[in-house]
């Protein structure tokens, strides 16, 4: 009717000839994920020749026990992302998963696989309420989980207090530190699930009709409705991944420290938002890439090991990161900017029509 | 524009009525009473919450901080941004407040809020700069932001704190007095709102705010400077986060390196009950500093009627969540009732659809 003729600049990024203009090695290596991966070789490098004990086998068994939390809620953040929602609620799954196994391991004498499962189906739940509110109820997913990222970690300090259960059999908790290849190697056990979900995610996201869908409700969801991706239950079951694992890493948290407690894992969210986005994923959604992620990740545990061994506190290593992200996502527009200018300097080789120009300024 | 080409007309009803009816569906009134209900119960429960000295001093002071963080996250979120770095930016102005407290003894205490205004509004620059002329999403940018302030803040205080003792007595004391019946910081509090709330409402570069946040690219191709508001936005944001600090500061004394961790979600949380809708355009100023009040009252009502105030995150939870839930609800009444009108509108006239289409 009398809407305007006029396109407005689009958001997401068309797919146009200039995709495949470039052999595939080009394509391939020119991306966000591989500056990252590129990144994180350069600082492993750096810290191993300048960093005293960076080489030794202890610091990337520590580096893989502190970042496995990360690791694992990172997984299935990605695709949320991808999908262009976001889940703020996370750390306090951890949280209410590790006052699950405690409170449930203490007063109700439960062994601690059953607890875990409890714990762990709990966390499903606490997904399936964030996934019902924002599928089906159609509420902005930054919105419903900051409520819910309250109301979990309310929940969690409500059942314990200020309590701490610490009485974990030494069993588990040994198993939470245990090594893959025996004593002296690097890998600690936490790898093993978190390899296992990684392939899984992999072939999900990158390698399944499911996993295209994902991308293409993060760039267009009518779109994707009308192509027959059923967009309500991906989000829904998307956002109960995100709660399993992240209780499962609330699980191995809890047995980590051999201890339960409320605040456990505070402000866990915020990180592995950080390590995602530097791992090249669009918090507009339809973008990224799990190698790039992992890298994002890893990436920060690195610099923050390497700065630990240096002797930094913890707040230097906050200020990088947080420097690191802002770089991350304001190169992406300034290249932009570079090449735009450049293109107009050598001048006719750039977009011509109005339409095009509208399409490449919005990028 | 002839009035037969619009759907719906605009209403007969007097001013004053008109007025009026807005008022009662508004949802700052539901949020009021709320409150009110809130502490009416908790007073019938016990008469020191409202009726003692202490009782009426800290319901009153306890929220004056939540309120001006929340009435800056106000104005980002109606733009359509947010602004995650608030909590550090108190943290960080109130610890410089009493750094300079301590180098310049003699400062007058109004010196502070200059301080504290400018500090922060030069951290909301950074972060309007990022993002506006970054053109990248505002989330990310102050996530990155919280971060850095933090650490700089950290590892500039580490494990020192600024004590009671370091500030003079005249601005302590700006955290105990009160004016007729009211404390001093509630009243800053109020006129930091009714000055923002009144230019969202009545200036026009207020009002593109709500347009830009309604839809950037059509204010954009409107002619709106986008780029400048969202600007200024963040910078009001800053400043009024580097206020708040000042007012930690006076009313806490004491300024160690965890102040303000963690506000900033409380700040959005505020907003959001009090009606600003996270998707931008819509929402008050007044709504946001209610909200805030909502969320500290309660806080404050939890332990008196009996319940462990270790609970009371949840209850902030479920309560940001049934915001939203009823939100959702009320628009899409609304929208059912757009789509009929706009139905009836064909059926009584099919030519002023043609008549509106372009040529």
């Amino acid at each position: 009717m009398s809407t305007a003729t006029a396109t407005p600049p689009a958001k997401e990024s068309s797919r146009s000839y200039q995709s495949y203009a470039h052999p595939w090695w080009r394509r391939t290596l020119l991306t966000r994920e591989f500056a990252i991966i590129g990144l994180l070789v350069v600082v492993y490098l750096y810290s191993m020749i300048n960093v005293a004990n960076f080489d030794s086998p202890l610091t990337p068994y520590y580096l893989f026990l502190d970042i496995a939390p990360i690791l694992l809620i990172a997984l299935p953040m990605t695709m949320v992302m991808v999908t262009g929602e976001i889940d703020l609620s996370v750390a306090s799954v951890v949280g209410l998963s590790s006052v699950l196994v405690g409170v449930l391991h203490r007063d109700a004498n439960m062994s601690i696989p059953t607890a875990a499962l409890v714990a762990i189906l709990i966390g499903a739940v606490c997904g399936a309420l964030n996934g019902y509110l924002v599928a089906y109820v159609g509420l902005p997913s930054l919105a419903v989980t900051i409520g819910s990222m309250a109301l979990y970690r309310g929940i969690a300090q409500g059942l314990l207090g200020t309590e701490a259960v610490t009485d974990f059999p030494k069993k588990w908790t040994d198993l939470a530190k245990d090594r893959i290849f025996g004593d002296g190697s690097s890998f600690p056990m936490i790898l093993i699930p978190f390899l296992i979900l990684l392939v899984l995610s992999v072939w999900l996201l990158h390698y399944s009709t499911a996993g295209r869908g994902i991308f293409e409700i993060g760039l267009n969801k009518e779109a994707a409705h009308f192509t027959g991706v059923n967009v309500e239950l991906t989000k829904f079951w998307l956002f109960i991944f995100a709660g399993a694992v992240s209780a499962l890493a609330g699980v191995f948290y809890t047995l980590r420290f051999g201890s339960a407690r409320g605040d456990n894992a505070t402000g866990l969210e915020l990180q592995v938002i950080a390590a995602v986005v530097l791992g090249g994923v669009s918090v507009f959604g339809g973008r990224g890439a799990y190698h790039g992620v992992i890298a994002g990740v890893v990436l920060i545990g690195v610099i923050s090991s390497a700065m630990r061994l240096e002797g930094q506190t913890v707040n230097v290593i906050n200020i990088v990161i947080g420097v690191l992200l802002v770089l991350s996502v304001i190169s992406t527009s300034f290249l932009a900017w570079v090449s735009r200018w450049l293109h107009s300097r050598s001048g006719g080789t750039g977009p011509t029509s109005p339409l095009r120009r509208a399409v490449a300024e919005g990028n | 524009m002839s009035n037969e080409n619009t759907i719906i007309h605009p209403s007969r009803a007097s001013g004053l009525t008109r007025t009026l009816s807005n008022l009662l569906r508004s949802r700052e009134i539901a949020v009021a009473a709320v409150i009110v209900v809130i502490v009416v119960l908790t007073t019938l429960k016990s008469h020191g919450f409202v009726f003692s000295s202490d009782g009426w001093r800290n319901l009153l002071v306890t929220p004056s901080l939540l309120i001006v963080l929340a009435v800056g996250q106000a104005a980002v979120i109606i733009t359509r941004n947010v602004d995650l770095s608030v909590g550090s930016t108190l943290g960080l102005t109130a610890y410089l407040v009493g750094k300079v407290f301590i180098a310049n003894p003699g400062m007058p205490a109004f010196m502070a809020f200059v301080i504290g205004l400018a500090f922060g509004a030069a951290l909301g620059l950074i972060n309007g700069v990022l993002v506006a002329f970054g053109r990248v999403p505002a989330m990310v940018i102050t996530l990155g932001t919280l971060y850095i302030y933090r650490g700089v803040f950290l590892s500039w205080a580490g494990s020192n704190r600024v004590n009671a003792s370091d500030f003079p007595s005249g601005f302590n004391s700006l955290g105990t007095n009160s004016l007729i019946g009211i404390p001093v910081l509630t009243i800053i509090a109020l006129i930091l709102m009714a000055v923002v709330g009144y230019y969202l409402r009545t200036a026009r570069s207020g009002r593109e705010l709500y347009a830009i946040g309604s839809d950037p690219d059509a204010a954009h191709l409107y002619g709106l400077p986008v780029t400048r508001r969202v600007l200024v936005a963040f910078v009001l944001s800053g400043a009024l986060a580097g206020l708040a600090g000042v007012i930690y500061a006076a009313r806490y004394g004491t300024v160690s390196s965890g102040a303000g961790s963690g506000m900033e979600l409380q700040a959005v949380g505020a907003a959001v009950i009090g009606g600003v809708a996270i998707a931008g355009g819509v929402g008050t100023v007044w709504g946001a500093a209610l909200g805030a009040l909502l969320l500290v009252t309660i806080n404050q009502a939890l332990p008196i009627v009996g319940i462990s105030d270790f609970w009371q995150k949840a209850v902030v939870g479920a309560l940001i969540i049934g915001a939203i839930v009823l939100d959702r609800i009320l628009a899409a009444r609304q929208e059912r009732a757009l789509i009929a009108a706009r139905d009836r509108a064909r059926l009584d006239t099919p030519t002023t659809v043609k008549a509106g289409s372009p040529a």
